[in-house]
């Protein structure tokens, strides 16, 4: 019966009424009734604020989702993701390591490093996994979140003795609502990396099913695995950037849509993607209401649902493995 | 035709394969036996350009396959490896979609589906279509690899360890199916195969190996001989005719008259007790 609502049309209708509703949510008052003479004030906190906002939520939720189902594919694991394989944590290590020693360059030249050693991170991970004997489910992201702790201890090291803990903390909890025009441009980066990963769907998909299937049918799986990965590293160093780090969004929102929709990228990643947006958009949403006028940030919404959702999943798993 | 001409393959000291010359008959089956660690495997998957060789070339039909591009080679030969242990929730329909890849490129064309049809009936799985591959048994799962290479549409199929963890209906099954496509559609298939008895009896041509070399290479009956059999697996080996077909008898041939009266002892003192 739910799978049924898995639909893409029921899922972009919804996703534009969330959007709706986000323009009009907030310490200042905007109603929809305002909009035919909107006040300077109100102008300008549509403007400035509240649609980059909701753009940005839907870009970085959506893109950070679909990273998510292609490592998932690509690793034949159900549990890796930015945050389960530390690219997230690479990602800020890299933007702390530029503002260290290129303080003054371009945020396109920061973005660059920061993308090159989440990179760098996600190939590390990936050799590791290869080389381990245990290739369990649960083991296999726990090696992710150890290397992905340590990286994050050395950023955290840096910062203490650069005294950039605070923007170093901005970027661990993601927070939507330092994003105004202006400051959040640059995710727009990532929807060209999120075509390509839908024009990848399908070789995606068969790189998943192994190395000896791809070269059977004359896939180059090595290429298909690096574009993969180079679409994640980049995507993810884009948000961290601009938003701040969004835990296991990357694990649950893959991980739903494949239970109702199976695992042909084909058929999902359009899902995928647009059920990102609507969970961030809800989270932040809801976020926004719970404590007016305060908001709760993001990165504790997702946090605080994502983790309850994990659990379930967690549980479904050992009981279907039973 | 397929030509083997001296591959070889090293591991550290261990030559896995060393130095096989071979032809593979067009329009046959052709199967390779040999112990555990002969290296047929290995050989297999150089041939398909999985692994790569350490020295020699594979001449298909006289063309040097192994410098050939990997997209171009998809649409000549297939290799289905015993490795695909999939938990993916991917529909039996799409993993034969899979077999035109190399054709389309993912961009499935009206003549694509009408293959992707005429595979499915072919293999009558009709009833399976959107079934998802991990609620399949594993001899209907075989059937859906295989009806994946008709889909592929390649002359030549490579199939390492086909029976594998199949019962003997859906070994007989299999091997029927194989005979098939090499008698209506004329393929060439080439199997690795630990029962000797499916080889002998569904094979047109036996290539036996041992310690990564070819003792023999021709027709089943070349090499379905007691000699050669209890050489390459040493141990004692009988062959009897039955209903036209070469047997390989290779159980206790007779019966320990000391291990009968240790079993009825035992079950004597359980009655007593």
């Amino acid at each position: 019966m739910i799978h049924k609502l898995f639909r893409l049309d029921i899922m972009i209708i919804l996703l534009i009424v969330l959007s709706i509703i986000s323009m009009f949510v907030g310490v200042v008052e905007v109603s929809p009734r305002d909009l035919l003479n909107l006040s300077e004030n109100q102008k300008n906190i549509i403007i400035e604020s509240r649609f980059p906002r909701t753009v940005a939520i839907i870009i970085a939720g959506a893109s950070l989702s679909v990273c998510g189902l292609i490592m998932q594919q690509l690793t034949r694991n159900k549990f890796v993701s930015p945050t389960t394989a530390g690219t997230m944590d690479w990602a800020r290590l890299g933007i702390l390591l530029a503002l260290m020693f290129f303080p003054t360059a371009n945020l396109l030249v920061k973005l660059l490093f920061a993308s090159a050693l989440s990179l760098a991170g996600t190939l590390l991970f990936m050799q590791i996994i290869q080389r381990v004997q245990f290739k369990d489910v649960v083991f296999v992201p726990l090696i992710g979140l150890m290397l992905g702790n340590v990286v994050s201890s050395v950023a955290t090291f840096l910062s203490l003795r650069t005294n950039s803990v605070q923007s170093l903390s901005s970027w661990m909890q993601g927070d939507f609502s330092i994003i105004i025009s202006g400051r959040y441009e640059v995710l727009y980066i990532s929807i060209p990396f999120l075509i390509i990963g839908l024009l990848y769907a399908n070789q995606f998909t068969i790189a998943g099913m192994g190395e000896d299937f791809s070269k059977n049918l004359g896939l180059n799986y090595k290429r298909v695995i690096n574009i993969g990965l180079l679409i994640t590293a980049v995507i993810t160093a884009l948000v961290v950037v601009t938003v701040g780090m969004l835990p296991f969004l990357g694990l649950i929102i893959p991980n739903i849509i494949s239970i109702f929709r199976g695992d042909h990228l084909k058929n999902t990643i359009l899902l995928t993607a647009v059920l990102g947006a609507i969970f961030v958009m809800l989270c932040d949403i809801l976020g926004r209401l719970i404590i007016f006028p305060y908001e709760i940030s993001i990165g504790l919404m997702i946090g605080v649902v994502g983790s309850f959702i994990f659990l379930i999943m967690i549980f479904r798993r050992v009981k279907s493995n039973a | 035709m397929i030509d083997l001409k001296s591959i070889s393959k090293i591991y550290g000291q261990k030559k896995v394969v060393n130095d096989v010359s071979v032809s593979i008959a067009k329009g046959k089956v052709t199967s390779f036996i040999g112990p555990n660690g002969a290296g047929k495997s290995t050989l297999l998957s150089m041939v398909t350009r999985l692994l790569d060789q350490d020295s020699g070339d594979v001449l298909l039909e006289g063309e040097n396959i192994l410098q050939a591009p990997s997209d171009k080679l998809a649409k000549k030969i297939a290799i289905l490896k015993q490795s695909n242990n999939l938990d993916l929730k991917i529909t039996v329909r799409e993993l034969i979609s899979f077999g035109r890849f190399p054709y389309s490129r993912g961009r499935l064309t009206q003549k694509d589906h009408e293959i992707i049809d005429e595979a499915i009936s072919y293999m009558e799985l009709e009833q399976f279509e959107e079934r998802y591959i991990d609620e399949l048994s594993g001899g209907q799962r075989q059937r859906v690899y295989i009806a994946m290479t008709i889909a592929q549409d390649t002359e030549y199929i490579f199939l390492d360890e086909p029976l594998n963890n199949l019962d003997m209906k859906h070994s007989v099954q299999i091997m029927q199916i194989l005979r098939r496509l090499v008698r209506e559609r004329n393929k060439t298939i080439i199997i690795v195969i630990h029962d000797i008895n499916f080889a002998s009896c569904y094979s047109d041509n036996i290539v036996a190996m041992k310690d990564g070399e070819v003792v023999i290479s021709g027709s089943k009956d070349d090499v379905i001989r007691k000699e050669i059999l209890e050489d390459i697996y040493e141990m004692d080996i009988n062959i009897e005719c039955i209903y036209g077909q070469q047997i390989c008898v290779y159980f206790d041939e007779h019966q320990d008259a000391s291990v009968d009266d240790f079993i009825e002892d035992q079950a004597q003192v359980q009655i007593r007790a």
